[in-house]
Formats: C-alpha cells, structure tokens, sequence
C-alpha cells in the first residue's frame, strides 16, 4: 500500500507544475467570475455585493441575443471556409509538395511571426474601398456597391484568415500519418482517385479535420477583434460585447453572466458535435 | 439420368476451355526497363509468365524485383518497354484497371475498416452486389481460416493474421495476376514456414499466376514453380528450382543460392577448363567460348578434404589449400579452405564417427580437396558483376 503510493508520487510530483497554475490562472479566476456574474452593484459605487441575481442572465440575454446568434453564425461560416481552403492545401503539402514541403509549412506558420493585431489592422487597408481588391471584387460582382469594410463578409474573411494556420496544421499532420501503401493499395483495389479519397484518404484524415474545426471554431466565437477593426456596428460579435461592458461601460456583472453562458453554449455545440461527427474519429471505432 | 449426364458432359466441355489459353502466357515483359533519374533500377527485362505459374523474382535489395513487380500492378510506369497481361497491353492503364491485385509487404490494411470490409472493398469498387460481396468474402476468410475475426479491426490482429487479410482482401477479387511483395518478410521464422506451405496450397487452389518477390534463397526454392534471379536490374537466370540450385549459369547465381564454393578458371579447350594454379578438369563448357574467364563451383558436402598429400582416388581432381577455420556444426563439421588468393572453398563433412572427427585437420593444416569431375559445374562470370 505504502509502496503503492509511493511509486506514485513521482506522477503527482510532475503533474504539480501545470495543476498550480490551472488553479490559479484558471479555476479562481472562474470562481470570482461565476460569483460576479451573480451580483448586484451598490448604485453609483462601482462597488458589487453577492445576491445571487440572476436576472444578469436574463437581461444580458434579451439584450444581446442577437451578437450572440451572429457570432456563432459567423464563427461558423469561417470555419467552413477555413476547411474547404486548408484541406486542399494540407493535401498538397503531405502528400505533393516533395522537398517544398518544409518551406510551405513555413509559410502557412509565417503569419505568427507579426502580432494578430497588426495582421487584422493590414486587412484593414486590404479591404478598404480604395484598394485594388475591393476594386476587383466590385468588377466581378462580389462588393455589391464597392463596399466591403465595416460589412459581415470582410469580418468572415478576417477570421477566416487569422485562424486558417490552426486548421491547415492538425489537417496536415492527420494527413502525413496516412501509409501510401495504404493508398496504393486502394488504387489497386479498383478504387479510382476520388473514390480512393473519399473511401479512404478522408476517413483517415477524420482525427485532424475534428481538431482543426475544433481549434478554428472555438476561438473564433470569442473573437472581437476582426469585428472590432473590419466589421461595422451591425457586424459586432459577442466577443466585443463583453469586451465593451467590461472596458467601457463598467457593467461587471453582466458582461461576466454573457461569458458564462458563451462558455457553456460552447461546451454544448462541441460536445454534440464530437457525439454525432467525431466520436468515430477521436475513438478510433466505427460507427455501426 | 440423362440430365446429370448431360451436366457432366458441360462440365468436361468447360474444363477443356478453361484449359486450352494455358499457352498464352500470363504475363510478359518486353525490354522493360526503369530509370529513377541517372538510377536504372531495371535493365531491358525480358519475362514470359505462364498461366497458373508461381512465378518468383529472387535477388539481393536494390536488384529492381519491387519496382518489375511495381510496374505490372501499375505503380510505376516503365521508362520504356511493353508490359502485357492475358496478351492484353496494360502500359497505359493505371492500376485501379489492372487485372492484378497486390499483398504489400507492410499489408496495407486499411485501418478505419473491418477486416470484412477490407477483403470486401475491392468487390464493392466493381460494383458487385451486396449479397455477392458477403458471400464471397466469407468464403474467402474461411479459406485463409479468418472467418471468426469478421468483425474486428486490424490493428487488432496478429502480424500473421494480418498478412492473411491482406492475401484474402487480393484472392477474392479473382485476378488474373497476383502480386506479392515479400509478404512474409515482417514475420518470424516458424510462422513464416507454416504460411509458405499454407501460401502454396492456396495457389495451387486457386490456380491463379503468382508473382512472388523475395530476397529469401530459401522460400524461393520451396515455393516457386520458376526462379528468376535477378541481379542490378538484370535477370541473370531463370529456371526451375533444381535447375538455379544445382546448375546456376553464372557467378552471381551460384553465390547468390547457397554457399559460394566458387574457384575462379578459364575455359582451357572445348570440355575443358583450367583452374587458376591448378589443374586443367573436364566439364560441361557448352556456352563458353574458348579462353573465356568463368568460375568452377562445386557444391560444400560433395568436397572430400585430405592430408599431408595422401592420394585420392584416380580420376579425381584436387587442389592444395590451408585450413583457415574448422567448426564443430553438431550434425557436421564446416572447415573453411583457402587456396590461395581470395579464393576460398567450404567443406561440410558429416559427423558420423567421433574418432574420424577427431583425426580432421585443424587451422592451419595443409591439405587437398577432392571431388568426383560430375560434382563440379562451370559457370560464367556474371556480366552484372557479383554484387
């Protein structure tokens, strides 16, 4: 028994660094956060007592339900988008690039290289209605009256961009793992290239397109700052929401009451979409 | 009466069709030949497989029997040359529209599926109906003895189970050609035997044309109807089994299958060669022209080893050497002889009688080899080098 415990401490010993600072950076964070989001401020004070007032929840709700809906409406579409761009270039990069692999991967981690901020601020410019690819969008139809700042589509693509890199890596490292044995032995099975694809370069890659939505669609419900610099005042998401009573109207609790339910709405969306899309690929078993 | 009669006389009729495209070869290379940029990894390869034949490439790593077998699957396109099946050109077909299926080495099961769904994706791709498609797959996993492991995954198989996935995901499709790249090679030695036979049963069975691709002398000459040797991107022979073990026509072959007891000579007159500092012998030199560098082999246990110049029997011709190792082998005894140069030259004599064991001569001891003239065979020295 003793002995038993004993071989266990060196596990304990290592696990102690990261449970420190979970705790303190994350759980009492969270607990003074639950708490704030339940209490009432002493009118004029700025100063906040606990009444369990749920009523936070509620008006925090009805008021912003509509930047709530538009950020996982947009969130969403991003990581669509995202998808449909990266798969095509993982693919590449994995199974084509040969010895450009290293120098193309280089390119999609490159943008890390200049601040979030400053990359969304560049899109700015991009974006803006003198800029030559606005110019050009508006030729082909795409910029319906040669706008596409302060508009949901520039905030689309921003994300789109920003999180593009978050997609393409977990694609890309599902995608190396695959034996080409595995796909030549499709081929000579009778399956044609895309029924190879389909039939089994996708299924294989499952693991990494979970992920990759995963880290794509998470942050980019949150975000606030590609509709801070590229959206307009219609295109505001829940992330801006929370930064501005937060920062600017000094509404503690309810700003506090929104981050929870964007928490648990979160948890929930992911938590169906693992059940019914990535239970096979996460667990390795198939579904009957 | 009359009815089973006349199903019988169908059945004689359908044998005899089946029977008869046995002349067509099954598959054949004209002047195949593959270059990997500066790399040729197969030369002007010439090959006519017959129908039903368990056909082997047999040679060291780099000598091209992957990429030849690569090639007929349609993996690899040759540089030039022509490949056909069933008379049928298949240069231009790419190998989901080959009539070949593969058993990779590595067994390339896919993963994500069951081992019934594996050995039933290639019938599905063809479009064979769904009752067909788990008719033949059961009987095909009962064939390789599989039937019970249906349902499972195969990482959840052993290696030898694994590989009969494999041979059955390829046989149930029928094809006319199969391919195996040195299927046995990831698995140990006694499971290895046991599939060897299991392997040759089958095709037997299923009288489908196998090309098999082996680095392994051994499981070549068990299994193979025909052995081509291959050597750099050369076929240096291609015989029966019995024929490549106790005739190989070149240096390479001989040192390739079994020991190489090979003494380097020059073909003297017709019917004769001279050994390098050694005697001129009589031998079957049908091939080699006159003055012709070539090499005699004679096999180890044929060799009879004597000392201090005590005669041998007429008619036998000898050469000098000195024992450089003597190794106690239990069933025999292996005494390694140098004559001088590079030259050197194994013995096996039996351990029949300790005292006679006692009295062979140890390192350093001067002695003579002897042998009956019909035990020594002339090859030529291979043109590919020695590998």
């Amino acid at each position: 028994m003793v002995a038993a415990i004993r071989r266990r401490v060196p596990a304990y010993f290592l696990l102690a660094p990261g449970t420190l600072w979970l705790i303190i950076f994350f759980v009492i964070p969270l607990y003074f956060m639950g708490k704030l989001s339940l209490d009432t401020e002493i009118p004029g004070t700025l100063h906040y007592h606990f009444t369990w007032e749920w009523s936070n929840y509620k008006e925090a709700l009805e008021l912003y339900d509509t930047q709530f809906f538009r950020s996982f409406e947009y969130a969403g579409i991003a990581t669509v988008l995202c998808l449909v761009i990266g798969y095509p270039l993982a693919y590449v990069i994995a199974f084509k690039a040969g010895r450009w692999r290293n120098l193309m991967l280089f390119a999609v981690v490159a943008p890390f290289f200049t601040t979030y901020l400053v990359r969304t601020l560049a899109w700015e410019t991009i974006l803006s209605d003198e800029s030559p690819v606005t110019e050009f969008l508006h030729t082909i139809g795409l910029a319906p009256g040669g706008h596409i700042l302060a508009t949901g589509f520039a905030v689309i693509a921003g994300i789109t961009y920003n999180f593009l890199p978050f997609m393409i890596l977990p694609l890309y490292a599902s995608l190396e793992r695959i034996d080409v044995r595995v796909l030549e032995a499709s081929k000579d099975l009778y399956a044609s290239a895309s029924s190879t694809f389909w039939k089994v370069t996708l299924p294989l890659s499952l693991p990494g397109v979970v992920a990759g939505t995963l880290l794509t669609f998470i942050p980019a419900v949150g975000d606030y700052v590609n509709a801070e610099f590229l959206g307009g005042v219609n295109n505001r998401m829940i992330g801006n929401v929370i930064q501005s009573l937060y920062l600017t109207q000094s509404d503690y609790s309810a700003a506090a009451a929104l981050s929870f339910v964007l928490m648990a709405v979160i948890m929930i969306v992911v938590f169906i979409y693992i059940r019914f899309a990535g239970s096979e690929a996460l667990m390795g078993q198939e579904a009957t | 009466m009359s009815s089973e009669l006349n199903s019988e006389v169908t059945m004689d009729g359908n044998q005899g069709a089946a029977a008869a495209p046995a002349a067509v070869s099954s598959v054949e290379l004209r002047g195949v030949t593959k270059r990997f940029g500066d790399f040729t990894a197969v030369d002007d390869l010439d090959l006519t497989l017959g129908q039903g034949e368990f056909f082997t490439l047999l040679g060291p790593s780099g000598c091209g029997k992957t990429t030849t077998l690569r090639m007929i699957a349609g993996f690899e396109r040759p540089t030039s040359g022509e490949i056909a099946i069933d008379g049928e050109d298949v240069a231009a077909l790419p190998p989901h529209k080959r009539p070949t299926n593969t058993v990779f080495q590595s067994y390339a099961l896919f993963p994500h599926l069951s081992v019934e769904k594996n050995v039933g994706f290639g019938l599905k791709r063809k479009g064979v109906g769904k009752d067909e498609i788990a008719e033949r797959v059961a009987a095909e996993l009962q064939r390789v003895g599989l039937a019970r492991e249906a349902n499972r995954r195969p990482s959840q198989l052993s290696g030898g189970m694994q590989q009969r996935v494999a041979l059955a995901r390829a046989l149930v499709n029928l094809p006319k050609v199969l391919l195996l790249d040195e299927p046995l090679g990831a698995l140990d030695l006694k499971l290895r035997k046991g599939l060897q036979v299991e392997l040759k049963r089958i095709q037997r069975e299923v009288g489908i044309t196998f090309v098999y691709v082996t680095h392994d002398q051994e499981e070549a000459l068990t299994m193979s109807d025909r052995i081509a040797v291959m050597n750099r991107g050369h076929v240096e022979q291609v015989s029966v089994p019995e024929e490549v073990y106790d005739r190989p026509t070149t240096t390479f072959v001989a040192g390739f299958i079994g020991v190489s007891n090979l003494m380097p000579a020059t073909v003297s007159a017709a019917g004769k060669v001279r050994l390098d500092g050694g005697p001129e012998v009589g031998a079957d030199t049908a091939d080699l022209a006159n003055g012709e560098r070539c090499a005699a082999v004679v096999r180890p246990e044929k060799l009879t080893v004597s000392m201090n110049g005590a005669g041998p029997e007429a008619g036998r011709p000898r050469v000098e050497g000195v024992v450089e190792s003597s190794l106690y082998l239990g069933t025999a005894t292996q005494i390694v002889v140098n004559l001088g140069g590079d030259v050197r030259m194994t013995v096996l004599v039996p351990n029949a009688d300790e005292a006679e064991r006692q009295r062979l001569p140890g390192g350093g001891a001067k002695v003579s080899l002897s042998w009956a003239p019909e035990h020594m065979h002339v090859v030529r020295e291979s043109p590919n080098g020695n590998g």
